[in-house]
């Protein structure tokens, strides 16, 4: 196996040249990588950027052997790991070397753990696949690399399930069987992006710690600039499965090149709210009193455990203002939410709108205001009914109150053109548009009820960043066109600096801060408020500043 | 944990209450007087009446319950009308045929269907996996009694591998048995291999997709490992399920079968039952089978901790 290869690059531990990865038949395009070149060198974190399609995955994965060949051909290049060709290996060959030699960890850190695996066992099982450890042997080593990734009692942690653990400590359990065997190449797909802003701070410290104790090469797969500029070495921008630019991360964060690079990084929302109207703040459209929701579950032979979601929440939101509820996961925010739809019943409180408790309301004396409140969800991809026509998604509501299918289809068409779609594709089906594209589909679809109040549950948490702000535009636009009352919950406090008027913080379904949003940014008072502010990735870091 | 099971026992006592209350009121509620049928086409008024003293059909309905239940809970089900022998007596005779053939069955589709639906999934969309559909829909439309005959004609009559008819105790020798059960065995389990290897196919092509196979391969498992260990215990939830459901089924295929291959077993007893109107042998079968099928349900819910440990109760 000996090529000379190897010397040329002893420093690289990924060296990836002219790589070519053919797309099946019948794709929106001929490849989904094309002509790729970049290094990784030992001890060095290389983020690749790129939004959804651009092809950053499928690099990653043809490195580990992990796309099906016969639909994703490697046609051209070559995948150098410590100097070892990786494309022509047989499957035996590269599965010796996953794990052992390159380690990868993914998004989400609840899935891509074996739930009814015990976490110590499933890192054990890199050991037992790859070294010829005893059993004794591979526990003690397990225990060292989960005490190397920070995880406490790791003894007690060894023997549970990961549906156990939270989401910060799933993660660390992922890195730590990635390093059980010390890999010289270490992937990161997202790995921090299905976490809390706090939790993803600890976890890009981790992998900065680790990888400079251990001189294990990077390969960080993100879209998010923020994390770029926390942890990158170096970057490489890939759009459409090209590299568009590649450089030292200074460079390429303070002077973007190329015109991908610069739109990337200006639709990164600013942490500074900019200035905004004043709201008339005569005209209430929402308010919530003393909301309340617990849940919890009677036993039989024990009393149930209780679960306090929302605490006392008091809210009020005007015609024409938009009001932030930022938290991370399990702060009560969406559960404040469903409360105010009434998807889910409050357990105490008022709920008014338009001057009517509909807190208690029955089902049936509810329906009237159903209309009144509307709201969009995150994932605009199962939001949608995928067997009806978005037109019939559409219609559907203001014909359930009474408008004829004619002038409910009149009002579908101008609504399409507002949130800048053709009103032809109401004949299509969902999966014939993109993510943001459908996320303006649903948009319409709450906007086709005249709502007075619309709710933003995580809007634009699945899209890509420059449809992001696309759509952030659109919202702000509607709710200033249809004098719309605004909930926007989110866990971004980047995008909801750039919409909300005011902006109310949540922990543990408390609310524990409220105010106007430049006010909260500026000087927040509570000791969450600010280590929500102090995570934020990338927040010392003006993006393409020197740019233009 | 222990609060559950105690809980779930208990709660069978009502479904069983139920059951009991049907099977009681079957006799009384169907057509024809049975004490005019059990004395037969030759009897005279006389007789008519003394069986239905004998039989306490003369007291009101309510106190014939209430004698029936506290013969019940004392694990009395009754005389047979036709043989005089207790009900009890005749079910334990018939029993260890059919536990044989159903035990045979059960372990038989497991160990052939769930790796054929794993290795189907696992191919999706190859030969292998097209076969073993094809198979399934086959499974599903051949009726349990055409595929039997047609087995005894080839394998016993033409090829004579083995024994036409008949059954033989496994106590009698493991040999004679093994012989004797082949072919019953293989009867009934073709439409439970079906229904189980589809299922099988089914829930492990979609645990397939999930992430933590992908986490499973990218530490460089071997891909049986990663069936075995990673794919088949997560997917085998709705696989027990239907095996536990499968297992329902199987009761009306025992009847059939063993009437086909001549097997002196359960299914025999309650066809015979019900051609002499035999009430007391019905009620007693049918609230035997009640019981296990309640008995099954309730150990299947409780292996679902085994397998997933999310589940607790």
């Amino acid at each position: 196996m000996s090529r000379d290869d190897a010397k040329r690059t002893d420093t690289s531990v990924l060296s990836i040249r002219g790589l070519t990865v053919r797309l099946p038949e019948g794709a929106d395009r001929d490849f989904a990588v094309e002509d790729v070149s970049f290094e990784v060198g030992a001890g060095e974190i290389v983020c690749v950027v790129g939004e959804s399609g651009s092809g950053k995955s499928v690099t990653a994965h043809t490195v580990m052997g992990l796309i099906p060949r016969k639909d994703l051909t490697p046609v051209a290049g070559e995948v150098l790991l410590q100097g070892d060709e990786l494309l022509t290996k047989s499957e035996t060959q590269l599965r010796a070397l996953r794990g052992e030699r390159m380690a990868m960890i993914f998004q989400e850190p609840m899935t891509a753990l074996n739930p009814v695996m015990k976490v110590g066992d499933q890192i054990a099982e890199m050991l037992e696949i790859h070294s010829p450890m005893s059993a004794q042997e591979r526990n003690t080593r397990v225990l060292e690399v989960m005490q190397d990734v920070n995880l406490p009692e790791p003894e007690q942690l060894f023997h549970s399930y990961p549906h156990q653990l939270s989401g910060g400590q799933r993660q660390r359990i992922m890195i730590a069987m990635a390093l059980a065997l010390e890999p010289g190449l270490l992937i990161a797909d997202e790995p921090t992006t299905a976490l809390d802003v706090t939790t993803q701070a600890q976890i890009l410290e981790l992998i900065k710690d680790i990888q400079r104790r251990h001189g294990t090469g990077v390969m960080f797969i993100t879209h998010d600039f923020g994390v770029v500029a926390e942890i990158a070495d170096r970057v490489i921008v890939m759009q459409h499965g090209k590299v568009v630019e590649q450089g030292a991360a200074a460079e390429v964060i303070g002077s973007p090149q190329h015109p991908y690079t610069r739109m990337l990084m200006a639709s990164v929302p600013s942490l500074t709210p900019p200035a905004r109207e004043a709201v008339d703040v005569e005209r209430p459209a929402l308010t919530a009193r003393n909301l309340n929701k617990t849940y919890g579950s009677l036993g039989w032979f024990k009393r149930g455990r209780e679960v306090h979601a929302a605490q006392n929440v008091e809210l009020v939101v005007h015609r024409g203002e938009t009001l932030g509820v930022v938290g991370e996961s399990g702060s009560g925010k969406s559960t404040v939410a469903r409360c105010i739809v009434r998807l889910i019943d409050p357990t105490a409180g008022e709920i008014m709108i338009a001057g009517n408790n509909i807190a208690g309301l029955g089902e049936r004396a509810l329906r009237p205001y159903r209309r009144d409140v509307q709201i969009v969800f995150q994932d605009p991809y199962r939001s949608l009914n995928p067997r009806r026509t978005v037109g019939q998604s559409i219609v559907e509501g203001p014909m359930n109150f009474g408008l004829t299918k004619q002038d409910a289809i009149v009002r579908a068409r101008d609504l399409m053109n507002v949130v800048g779609l053709s009103p032809d594709a109401l004949e299509r089906f969902p999966h014939q548009f993109s993510g943001g594209q459908r996320q303006r589909i649903c948009i319409a679809r709450a906007l086709a009820m005249e709502p007075k109040v619309l709710i933003a549950d995580e809007a634009v948490s699945a899209l890509d960043v420059s449809v992001q702000a696309q759509v952030l535009e659109l919202l702000d636009d509607v709710r200033q066109r249809f004098d719309l009352a605004m909930l926007f919950i989110t866990h971004d406090l980047r995008v909801a600096a750039q919409v909300c008027d005011r902006i109310m913080v949540m922990q543990r379904g408390v609310v524990v801060e409220q105010g106007r949003t430049a006010e909260v940014y500026a000087s927040p008072s509570h000791a969450y408020t600010k280590s929500l502010l102090a995570a934020a990735p990338g927040r010392n870091t003006t993006f393409g500043a020197a740019a233009e | 944990m222990i609060g559950y099971i105690f809980r779930r026992i208990l709660a069978t006592v009502p479904v069983m209450g139920v059951v009991a209350l049907f099977v009681f009121l079957m006799l009384r509620l169907s057509p024809g007087d049975p004490a005019a049928v059990i004395a037969g086409d030759y009897a005279t008024a006389e007789d008519i009446i003394r069986i239905r003293e004998q039989l306490g059909l003369n007291e009101p309905i309510v106190v014939q319950f209430v004698t029936w239940i506290g013969s019940l809970l004392q694990g009395d089900l009754g005389i047979s009308i036709f043989t005089n022998l207790p009900v009890t007596t005749l079910i334990g005779q018939r029993l260890e045929p059919t536990i044989s053939l159903t035990l045979t069955t059960i372990i038989f589709t497991v160990v052939v269907a769930v790796p054929l639906g794993t290795l189907a999934a696992w191919k999706s969309g190859s030969l292998i996996d097209r076969f073993v559909m094809l198979f399934s829909v086959g499974g599903f439309s051949v009726p349990v009694f055409v595929l039997g005959y047609i087995m005894i004609y080839v394998i016993s009559m033409e090829l004579r591998w083995l024994p036409v008819q008949g059954y033989k105790s496994i106590f009698d020798g493991v040999w004679p048995f093994v012989r004797h059960i082949i072919l019953p065995t293989l009867t009934l389990s073709v439409i439970f291999i079906a229904l189980v290897s589809r299922m099988t196919r089914a829930s492990v092509m979609e645990v397939l997709q999930e992430d933590y196979v992908r986490t499973a391969r990218a530490k460089g498992q071997s891909e049986l490992k990663v069936l075995l260990r990673h794919a088949l215990r997560n997917a085998a939830v709705p696989i027990v399920t239907v095996i536990g459901l499968g297992i329902a089924l199987l009761i009306g295929g025992v009847v059939v079968t063993e009437s086909v291959y001549n097997i002196p077993g359960l299914g025999r007893l309650v066809l015979d039952a019900i051609l002499k109107r035999d009430y007391p042998i019905i009620q007693g079968l049918i609230l035997l089978f009640s019981f296990v099928y309640i008995l099954i349900n309730l150990l299947i819910d409780l292996s679902y901790c085994f397998f997933d440990p999310r589940i607790r109760y």
